[in-house]
């Protein structure tokens, strides 16, 4: 009979295709947007993950300045970290693998006729093995460069294509500033990070050499430390800021002024603002998605009034109240779930093309998929029950009757 | 003619229905008794208002009296609910309009199957009767058209191979020729000379043409809600104005 019944509500679906083309528009329209949405966050905040990881999960940056002040923040007033510390997290926190400082300075490199203004960083090999970037030319610093400050460089894959074209740059002499500085390396290309910045665009040269030639102090604007195997972020936290308390003379009671930034916490700020923009998106979505339900209760209804006299010959040759209410209630949810199914197939296209636009990874998820199909079929039976309800208890005389 | 033929099928006694209340109240129909046996071919005419189709609905167990007792194949419909009185016109009654009342852009075919679709019977043996009453009513090599396609006299013979698919034990036609001109009309009613005398099936047909009257064997004749005049014989129904 459940075969019959959808016969019947088949035929009367087809015998008005475009009428219910039109019905279905709603509900295809805010499933594709709750589709489209969902999976293109999806995308972006798998994208984010995928960037922090490409940075290194385990990293830990310490800053001088007090509170969780951004760039800048109010580093100016405390002191600078120094060399020294990084030697002490190196050596006295056993939870950290690698330390390495940092400092940098945009600056204008110049080959020839070519100038180029990029991020000069200050630092040393154990920078490579913290990010976990290798060098695809050429070698890293030799101690030797390292203790004395030698004007050597390694470009970032940005800076050698700027100022190199398509030429190997290893052995030349590029000017940064006043300084002479030989090529020695070439970093391996990474791309932009989830913060939108091209990390190639960057030349790497010794500290000792920036402190001396550049910066004209021995200040460390931040120390990069990458956690040992195994252990936590937040011990390893723990650690780094016991031991910067005591080197910094802060007493008991009394506020760091230096911070410890994980990436972790990088990482859910930046897919909770993503999710958050999700679920806002979604819940917009979602609204369609009832207004769509409420277009199908719509139209029934007015199929249901429209029809009153088909429903009075259904009644009049036999059917019961229970047969007619079915055949408008399957209706209604043949007709919402083709909505769905139109509406995830369109959103999924939507999700391909905008994944491909904002360049991120399309990320269809199955769970969303079948809820919107779910939620489909349930806005059939709620929006199509009262129509139905309304057909069945028809007086099939006063059905008849009807003009 | 055996005991058993003497029950009637349709047995009305002392029914009346009325409509509304105090003022407004409308009495369509009073004290109507009627019996009809199995077999017979039922005129019943009337002016209009008379109470003639609101007595075909309740014999059609589309309504119910608002007192009396009526009494279909021996069941007391009054007392029944709206899904038993659905079952009853399901597998024991046919309707016929007289505006056709097929459902619009649906084959012949599939119209005639409908009532068997709501019996639950399975596709092939719906489709084969389907066919067959189609073949019955003349329709052969029309069954895939639908009702815009076909003539009014060919829509009422549709509709008349609906009603009769289920092999009904009562036809109820309501005015089957109003729409008709009168030399398809007067096919329509050779049909249901035929369904009768051939099948067997008792049939009731309101109507105010005389000359449609005139096909049956027995005319009954309402006014002001009540049986005027109830005849079988030939004269009277031959003359009837």
């Amino acid at each position: 009979m459940f075969l019959e019944t959808l016969h019947l509500a088949l035929q009367a679906i087809l015998r008005n295709a475009l009428r219910s083309f039109l019905t279905i528009l709603g509900v295809v329209i805010g499933v594709a947007a709750v589709i489209a949405m969902v999976t293109v966050g999806q995308g972006s905040t798998d994208q984010v993950e995928a960037d922090v990881s490409k940075l290194g999960t385990n990293l830990l940056m310490i800053r001088p300045g007090q509170g969780q002040g951004g760039p800048g923040g109010a580093s100016s007033t405390a002191a600078s970290l120094t060399l020294k510390d990084v030697d002490a997290i190196q050596d006295q926190v056993s939870s950290v693998n690698v330390a390495t400082p940092m400092n940098s300075r945009m600056m204008t490199a110049i080959l020839g006729n070519t100038n180029y203004s990029t991020n000069v960083t200050g630092t040393d090999n154990r920078y490579l093995e913290a990010t976990d970037w290798a060098i695809t030319e050429g070698r890293d610093f030799y101690d030797s460069e390292l203790r004395s400050g030698t004007a050597a460089c390694i470009l970032g894959e940005t800076v050698r294509k700027e100022l190199f074209g398509s030429s190997s740059p290893l052995g030349d002499v590029i000017r940064i500033k006043q300084i002479s500085c030989r090529v020695i390396g070439v970093l391996e290309a990474k791309g932009a990070s989830s913060f939108g910045n091209d990390q190639d665009d960057r030349i790497l040269i010794p500290i000792r050499t920036f402190h001396r030639r550049v910066a004209g102090n021995q200040d460390v604007s931040m120390i990069y430390a990458a956690i040992r195997e195994g252990i936590s972020t937040d011990k390893a936290k723990v650690d780094i800021e016991l031991l910067m308390r005591e080197r910094r003379r802060i007493g008991p009671g009394e506020d760091d002024d230096f911070n410890v930034f994980d990436m972790k916490q990088i990482t859910s700020m930046l897919t909770g603002i993503s999710s958050v923009l999700t679920g806002l998106l979604s819940a917009v979505a979602a609204v369609s998605l009832l207004v769509g339900g409420i277009g199908i209760m719509n139209i029934m209804l007015v199929s249901v009034t429209e029809r009153t006299r088909e429903i009075g010959i259904r009644l009049a040759i036999g059917a019961t109240e229970r047969q007619v209410l079915m055949q408008f209630l399957v209706e209604a949810i043949v007709l919402s779930l083709l909505g769905g199914l139109i509406g995830i197939l369109l959103g999924l296209a939507l999700a391909v093309v905008g994944s491909n636009m904002l360049a991120i990874p399309f990320a269809p998820d199955p769970v969303i998929i079948l809820l919107a199909f779910g939620f489909s079929a349930v806005v059939g039976v709620i929006f199509g029950y009262f129509p139905a309800r309304r057909a069945a208890r028809m007086n099939p005389i006063v059905a008849l009757r009807h003009q | 003619m055996t005991l058993a033929d003497e029950t009637p099928v349709i047995a009305l006694t002392g029914i009346a229905k009325t409509y509304g209340e105090g003022e407004t109240e409308v009495r369509a129909l009073q004290d109507v008794n009627l019996a009809i046996l199995s077999g017979e071919f039922v005129a019943i005419m009337g002016p209009s208002g008379s109470g003639k189709s609101t007595a075909l609905n309740m014999i059609g167990c589309l309504d119910t009296p608002t007192s009396g007792s009526y009494r279909f194949l021996g069941t007391e419909v009054g007392s029944l609910g709206r899904d038993q009185r659905a079952l009853l016109r399901r597998n024991y009654l046919g309707f016929v309009f007289q505006g056709y009342n097929l459902l619009a852009r649906t084959s012949a075919l599939d119209n005639v199957e409908l009532p068997l679709i709501y019996q639950g019977m399975a596709r092939t043996e719906r489709r084969a009767l389907a066919l067959r009453a189609l073949a019955r009513v003349g329709l052969t090599g029309r069954e895939h058209h639908h009702p815009s396609q076909l003539s009014g006299g060919q829509q009422q013979r549709v509709a008349i191979a609906r009603a009769i698919v289920t092999r009904p034990d009562v036809l109820l036609a309501d005015e089957p020729t109003g729409n008709l001109d009168t030399a398809r009309g007067q096919e329509i009613m050779e049909l249901l000379t035929e369904l009768n005398r051939d099948e067997g099936i008792t049939i009731l047909m309101v109507t105010h043409e005389p000359d449609m009257a005139a096909y049956a064997k027995r005319l009954v004749q309402f006014i002001d809600g009540r049986v005027a005049s109830d005849t079988t014989n030939p004269a009277e129904i031959a003359n009837v104005s």
